[in-house]
């Protein structure tokens, strides 16, 4: 998905994670330092009355993110945002997928902005994003 | 208060392996950060320095998350400068009834210089009623 180095990929391949598990929450937790409970102590999640723990917002942002990043480059990104949905259960399988809306020439590149979003294997999406990205010409 | 946050080159890996990326811009020794890595902050964040918003925390949902790059994203090996304000605050009548309560935290990012590289914006939102009263 490099097209970027030739020329603008206008229809990317959609990216799927998972199953994700509580593993990944864990991993999330600690490299983020967001240690709420909620994320990987069962009887916590529990006891609040969620069947289970559920995944940080905040980490399928950043599995989005991975996707963005590798279509339109790392070092491209100039924003990124997400709003938050619906809840991501361990065993879930996401699905991150883009489209661009925009493309405005600048005199150092091509501004891209894109829509986001990363979906359950219910299709019910758990997070809405878009991002600009300022691709070298 | 403005306080120190440097990019540490293990922390990005760490963060690159946890959104399963395999990107090779987050793993050379000036590695960019990837877009998210900023909410990392809060391994900086002295105790009690955050502004409490004051909202219920039963009742407390992250609603949006955005980052601003004026520039490419901060490298590995730079050390920023971090500070978090409440920057807005609003409302909006609950679906069922109530008031459900917005407050936006900026958090700016200083490079060596004192040049704005890089913005968090979180919003935050209270819920009118309990979440877990909801229909999931």
């Amino acid at each position: 998905m490099s097209e970027t180095d030739t020329g603008l990929n206008r229809n990317p391949e959609p990216r799927v994670f998972g199953p994700v598990s509580r593993a990944d929450f864990v991993r999330y937790a600690g490299a983020s330092g967001d240690f709420n409970p909620m994320h990987y102590d069962e009887p916590f999640a529990t006891g609040a009355g969620f069947p289970s723990v559920f995944s940080q917002g905040m980490h399928q942002a950043a599995l989005l993110a991975t996707f963005a990043t590798d279509w339109l480059g790392a070092e491209n990104i100039r924003r990124f945002h997400v709003r938050f949905r619906e809840q991501v259960w361990p065993d879930d399988v996401l699905t991150c997928s883009g489209t661009i809306t925009q493309e405005e020439r600048q005199a150092d590149g091509l501004l891209v902005t894109a829509d986001l979003t990363c979906a359950r294997q219910t299709g019910a999406v758990a997070i809405v994003g878009s991002a600009d990205f300022l691709i070298p010409e | 208060m403005p306080f120190e946050f440097p990019i540490e080159r293990g922390k990005v890996r760490e963060f690159a392996r946890a959104m399963q990326s395999d990107n090779q811009a987050y793993q050379v020794v000036d590695a960019v950060v990837p877009p998210t890595f900023l909410v990392s902050v809060a391994h900086w964040t002295p105790v009690g320095s955050r502004p409490d918003v004051g909202f219920d925390r039963k009742r407390l949902l992250h609603g949006e998350q955005e980052y601003i790059f004026h520039g490419p994203p901060p490298r590995c090996g730079q050390v920023l400068s971090a500070e978090t304000r409440i920057a807005d605050r609003y409302e909006k009548a609950g679906r069922r009834g109530g008031t459900m309560r917005f407050a936006v935290m900026v958090t700016e990012f200083r490079d060596e210089g004192g040049t704005l590289v890089a913005e968090q914006r979180m919003t935050v939102v209270e819920t009118a009623v309990a979440p877990e009263s909801e229909p999931t």
